[in-house]
């Protein structure tokens, strides 16, 4: 009893604390409820109804996080040690804030969609994978708002192992390979590779603590750089090649777990992850200082252009959808981590900004990829002919998500690619700007032909045919997916709140 | 210093060298012999040899049992201790013996010999055949073929390292 | 915490009769007397409450030394009243405490396990005789930890192993005979070892007593008699620790006896030897001599390398469940074995940490396995295909616990993993927690391997009935309470990993502060 007592005086002894426990605590339980609900009570509806309420209740604790982090309060919680080194402690700052609201809010938006798609679909075990869905959830918040390396580290675990049942949801032999190839990266890179940089950096430093302004300074620039490379790879969910290999297996997964953990919250904890030890554990400056000193200093700007430009021309060659789409947000993901390699104060603005559109775009596409195949059973795009004019909504929002991916005005895509191409014009990486230009023509080459095959005109105006059951996708598909396409118009207009938060998130010490 | 010297020379030494052949030959029956009762009986000689190094080491030239006699102080007596601690090696050594014995028996009941090759040879058909019971541990059985969407092909990803 | 309040309940009780001093000597007796009083009453359901009682009292006793431990240092305990160099002390040091702990704890737990259908090869009307044994080599691990006395060490295990083997060839299997033959074999030798290695030992210094040995031997540290003594016992203790490549009696050994005392030994048994080490190692030899100057960390260091790969690599070509977790143990110890060969404070206390975290985990496991073959009636990897469902608990009891051997953050697994390299980073070796963690992958496959069997397996035919012809069904709450709780500790103590800790750091730097140190 009286630890439970130490614990609640713990909790609230800190103005923010308490927050920073409920939204982390939420989705936890928010698994116990779905579960209690789903096995005990055998209740879909009620089921489902308490995912959408506590999943309300999450964003809006996170939303209220936004009031303190943005007037410079730094919310912690510090719970007990779990190794020497690694206190289980969590520090909001405002590019964990951005991210937990991406993540928590579009939490709410894909369960509506999953609803759709699952009973849609007839799915089986819906309640073991809502209740994992929570609890990724949970786990991306924890990486998010993790106060060290160690705490991050033991979330992004977390992360890995509760996604794995979603991924290998079908249970069958192409699940179970796909499984393998899934759990077999993450966890080779982020054992044999992160946990190592993270050893290697309490070794030199003493700590594992995020600072602003970072904690390496004053280590010779070529351990500096071994480093970078170790967490680029170690962090495997930031989906660089060759440790991409897990994105496109995790694709057998249902298409509401491909939307919102392979395009918003494994993917995005990953590259979260790599921005945040830039900023954070080096340094920009402290990094920038280092790859100019060193012959191969800019190595991870390279295999950031590599994989940018292959994943994009691998994207064009693909038929199936979510395939297509999956190299699409390898590709993007590599926006990212390039805008943290340059290691620039604006390059590291627009990649946490990237964070942002990125997810809203893309989780509209897959919603769109998703909706096309409970409403016409149809996945690969050379089939796709013609399906626009049956379900207008669908490929409208498609339409607008592959605009804000290609990064093109009126649509929040526009805006990071722009902080992305200044910070790296301004680095003098003309490499990485020729790289965004480049991809940004072969976005246009991989997303708008699917766009352009919906709307062409049907073969000989049969009416009949192949095409005769294809229509609309149920109600709780829609409007998911027209309400993501809307927001990425709105946050074209309106992205002050993320770009105030963020502006000089990267900087040194206030 | 050759063994010879070593013998003639330090006098006194021999006992270790005959503790030491004597726990050799122990050793070499444990290891060599195939026969299970033999291999006990290897061990009991490597026993006895620790058991003499104790009693080796008690032993002071000369000395006389270690008891307190009226009026006679100063008595040059072996040290008691080794010798009594030996009282104990002596029983683990013979419930090990026992014990040694009682599953040589267990296994001549269970096997119908106690040669250590054919017991070997047993051993290897016992697990086979329950390794044929359990063929393909690799691969859990009985999984049913892909019926569902989507259609991704695992591995394919390597044509991304193909550009 | 409930623990802790247990255990200053039990200290209260014990200082208003002010009995406590007893409570070494207590330790070590409870179990002693109980075992020849199972064999006397002849009766199974009375040896059975008996057994698990003392079980119990042993792990409260030890909680309370542990305890005092903590507070006033060493406990020293005249047995019979004879004082220190002449007669046997019983001196429970941090780390000897932590250890009786673990022992009674585990011993606790699989007594709590209701090994329910013929598990064992007695009939059941002399199944008594079970716990007899059990007893006994409960009795000589405890005492192993308890004792400041060298040869009442042998003697202890001596006691624990002849109870051991007897326990091995009670399996039902009949390779349990051959196993718990070539165990008796290993074992004795490196029992002899030890004595021998006593022996040279006491000729050199005329005491028995580990500290006052201790204190005498840096005088004739230089000479060939100890060095000779020094190389039996670490030969001796090696075997019963299963170092590579000595480690060839323990997978069978584990394999084919009756399933609590796998679980049970498993837990234990190297872990007691273990700590004897590290005592022979620091207390009585002190670091210095033995790294420094006959660098054994040269040799230690290697063996415990290749124990990590070829254990984990074994283990994942096993067929069967319990071999498997054998030679992950021959694995794990190789963690333990490399802490001790860092021989600084970090890895020591990751040797102490896993002392506890692998005993809970490993022990857990095998009670798993337990279920799993009461159940299906076999043990093996393909038998779990399909538990997920039809066994939920003991599925996900079993994916916590392998979690925690591959050391996944927030398992117990981790936390000594995370210690160790620490350890090896101190003494300034970067490559080796590289080798650490790479062979930490190994674990991943041989735990996933399972854990796909589990969750993607369908069992087919007669693979889905259990061993009676029944479908395979939850297993009983009697057998399940032990293994959730073994289980449960590795994710409690993985997340809150203070207690554990911060005792195997105190008893780590206890022993470090060794004579001759």
């Amino acid at each position: 009893m009286s630890a439970v007592g130490t614990l609640l005086a713990e909790l609230f002894a800190e103005p923010g604390s308490g927050w920073i426990a409920a939204g982390l605590l939420l989705p936890v339980g928010a698994a116990l409820l779905v579960a209690l609900l789903g096995w005990v009570a055998r209740s879909a509806n009620l089921r489902d109804g308490a995912t959408v309420v506590v999943g309300v209740a999450s964003a809006a604790t996170v939303l209220r996080l936004w009031g303190p982090v943005s007037s410079g309060e730094r919310p912690r919680w510090l719970l007990w040690s779990f190794a020497p080194g690694g206190h289980l402690e969590f520090v909001v700052e405002p590019l964990g804030l951005v991210f937990a609201t991406v993540a928590s809010v579009l939490w709410v938006v894909t369960s509506v969609y999953a609803f759709g798609y699952m009973r849609g679909h007839h799915e089986e075990h819906q309640t073991r994978f809502f209740c994992c869905f929570a609890i990724a959830i949970g786990a991306a918040i924890g990486v998010a708002f993790a106060g060290n390396l160690l705490t991050l580290f033991l979330f992004y675990e977390l992360l890995t192992f509760s996604t794995f049942p979603l991924v290998t949801h079908h249970q069958t032999t192409a699940a179970r390979r796909a499984g393998r190839v899934y759990f077999g990266i993450l966890l080779s890179t982020s054992v044999g590779l992160f946990l190592l940089a993270i050893v290697w950096t309490w070794w030199l430093t003493g700590t594992t603590d995020f600072r602003p302004g970072g904690i390496l300074a004053g280590t010779s620039p070529g351990v500096l750089v071994a480093l970078l490379l170790l967490y680029g790879y170690g962090i495997g969910k930031a989906a660089l090649m060759p440790a991409h290999l897990w994105l496109p297996a995790a694709m057998v997964a249902p298409t509401p777990v491909s939307a919102l953990l392979h395009a918003v919250a494994v993917v995005k904890a990953g590259v979260f992850s790599v921005l945040k030890v830039v900023t954070m554990i080096f340094g920009v400056d402290t990094l920038r200082g280092a790859m100019d000193r060193v012959a191969w200093g800019d190595v991870l700007i390279w295999i950031g252009c590599f994989t940018v430009l292959s994943a994009s021309i691998v994207a064009l060659r693909q038929d199936n959808l979510k395939r297509r789409l999956a190299y699409s947000t390898i590709g993007q993901l590599a926006y990212i981590v390039l805008g943290a390699a340059v290691a620039s104060q604006i390059a590291a603005q627009g990649a946490a900004l990237h964070i942002v559109t990125h997810a809203v775009g893309k989780i509209t596409l897959f919603f769109c990829a998703g909706a096309i195949y409970v409403g016409a059973h149809k996945t690969e795009i050379s089939t796709m002919r013609g399906i626009g004019w049956r379900m207008p909504f669908t490929m409208g929002a498609f339409f607008v998500g592959s605009l804000s991916i290609i990064g093109l005005p009126p649509l929040a895509g526009a805006w990071s690619k722009w902080g992305l191409i200044l910070g790296a014009s301004q680095a003098g990486e003309w490499l990485v700007v020729a790289t965004l230009a480049a991809s940004s023509l072969l976005s246009v080459g991989y997303l708008l032909p699917v766009v352009l095959q919906a709307f062409a005109p049907r073969q000989g105006g049969a009416a009949g045919g192949e095409d005769a059951g294809v229509q609309e996708a149920p109600l709780l598909c829609v409007v998911p997916l027209c309400l993501t396409a809307l927001l990425c118009v709105v946050l074209f207009f309106w992205p002050t709140p993320f770009t105030d938060l963020l502006s000089g998130f990267a900087g040194g010490p206030p | 210093m050759s063994l010879l010297e070593a013998l003639l020379v330090q006098r006194g030494l021999w006992v270790y060298w005959a503790i030491i052949t004597l726990m050799m030959i122990g050793l070499y029956g444990v290891i060599a012999r195939d026969h299970l009762v033999k291999k006990v009986m290897g061990l009991n000689v490597f026993q006895s040899s620790a058991i003499l190094l104790y009693v080796a080491i008690g032993k002071v030239r000369g000395g006389t049992a270690a008891i307190l006699l009226e009026g006679e102080e100063n008595v040059l007596y072996s040290n008691p201790l080794p010798h009594v601690l030996m009282l104990t090696a002596i029983v683990v050594g013979i419930a090990t013996t026992a014990l040694a014995l009682a599953l040589t028996v267990r296994i001549q009941e269970a096997y119908g010999t106690l040669e250590e090759d054919e017991l070997a040879r047993l051993r290897v058909r016992e697990d086979e055949e329950e390794a044929a019971l359990d063929p393909h541990p690799f691969d859990p059985p009985g999984e049913p073929e892909d019926v569902e969407y989507p259609e991704v092909k695992v591995g394919g990803g390597a044509g991304g390292a193909g550009v | 915490m409930a623990a802790e309040s247990v255990g200053q309940g039990l200290q209260q009780v014990a200082l208003s009769t002010a009995f406590d001093v007893h409570f070494p000597a207590l330790e070590v007796v409870l179990p002693l007397v109980a075992a020849p009083l199972c064999f006397l009453f002849r009766s199974r359901a009375f040896a059975r409450i008996l057994s698990a009682a003392v079980a119990w009292l042993t792990f409260g006793v030890a909680l309370v030394l542990l305890q005092k431990v903590l507070a006033e240092g060493t406990v020293r305990y005249p047995l019979g009243g004879w004082a220190a160099p002449y007669g046997i002390e019983y001196r429970v040091t941090v780390a000897g405490a932590w250890v009786i702990l673990v022992v009674s704890l585990v011993a606790a737990l699989t007594l709590l396990f209701d090994s329910r259908g013929s598990a064992s090869r007695l009939a059941p009307e002399r199944r008594y005789l079970y716990y007899s044994a059990f007893l006994l080599c409960l009795a000589g691990l405890l005492g192993m930890a308890i004792t400041g006395d060298l040869f009442n060490i042998f003697v202890f295990l001596e006691i624990s192993s002849l109870s051991s083997y007897a326990l091995i060839a009670l399996g039902r299997d009949r390779r349990a005979l051959m196993a718990s033959y070539s165990y008796l074999i290993m074992g004795t030798i490196g029992g002899g070892f030890f004595m021998i290695g006593v022996g040279l030992l006491y000729q050199m210094t005329g005491t028995l007593n580990v500290e006052d040995m201790a204190q005498r031997l840096p005088a004739v540290l230089d000479t060939r008699t100890v060095l000779v003594g020094f190389a039996f016992l670490l030969v001796g203790l090696s075997i019963k620790l299963a170092v590579f490549p000595l480690h060839q009696w323990l997978p069978n050994a584990y394999t084919f006896a009756p399933p609590r005392v796998s679980a049970f030994l498993a837990g234990t048994a190297t872990k007691v030897s273990y700590y004897v080490m590290a005592e022979v190692v620091f207390v009585l030899f002190g670091a210095h001599f033995v790294f420094t100057e006959i660098g054994l960390g040269a040799v230690l260091m290697p063996l415990s390398v290749a124990a990590m790969f070829v254990g984990s690599l074994a283990a994942i070509y096993q067929a069967d469940l319990r071999r498997l977790l054998a030679y992950s143990s021959i694995g794990q110890l190789g963690y333990m074995t490399l802490g001790l060969s860092l021989a600084n404070v970090e890895g020591l206390t990751s040797g102490l940490v896993h002392v506890f975290n692998h005993g809970v985990t490993k022990s857990g496991l095998f009670l798993v396995v337990a279920c799993v073959g009461y159940r299906t009636g076999r043990t093996t990897v393909r038998s779990m295909a399909g538990l997920g469902t039809r066994m939920p608990a003991t599925s996900l009891a079993f994916v916590i616990g392998g979690m925690s051997l591959i050391g996944v953050p927030g398992t117990a697994g981790f936390v000594s993993k995370w210690e160790l390299i620490r350890g090896a980073l101190a003494a300034e070796r970067l490559w080796l927690a590289a080798v650490v963690l790479v062979s930490s992958l190994l674990a991943v496959v041989y735990v996933w391997r399972v854990v796909e069997m589990i969750y993607f397996g369908r069992p087919e035919g007669l693979e889905s009935l259990g061993r009676d012809g029944e479908p395979v069904r939850e297993a009983p709450f009697s057998m399940l309470l032990p293994t959730l709780i073994l289980v449960a500790a590795t994710v409690v103590f993985g997340l809150w990993s203070d207690p554990t800790l911060s005792v195997a750091r105190s008893a780590a730097v206890e022993l470090l502060g060794g004579a001759g140190g």
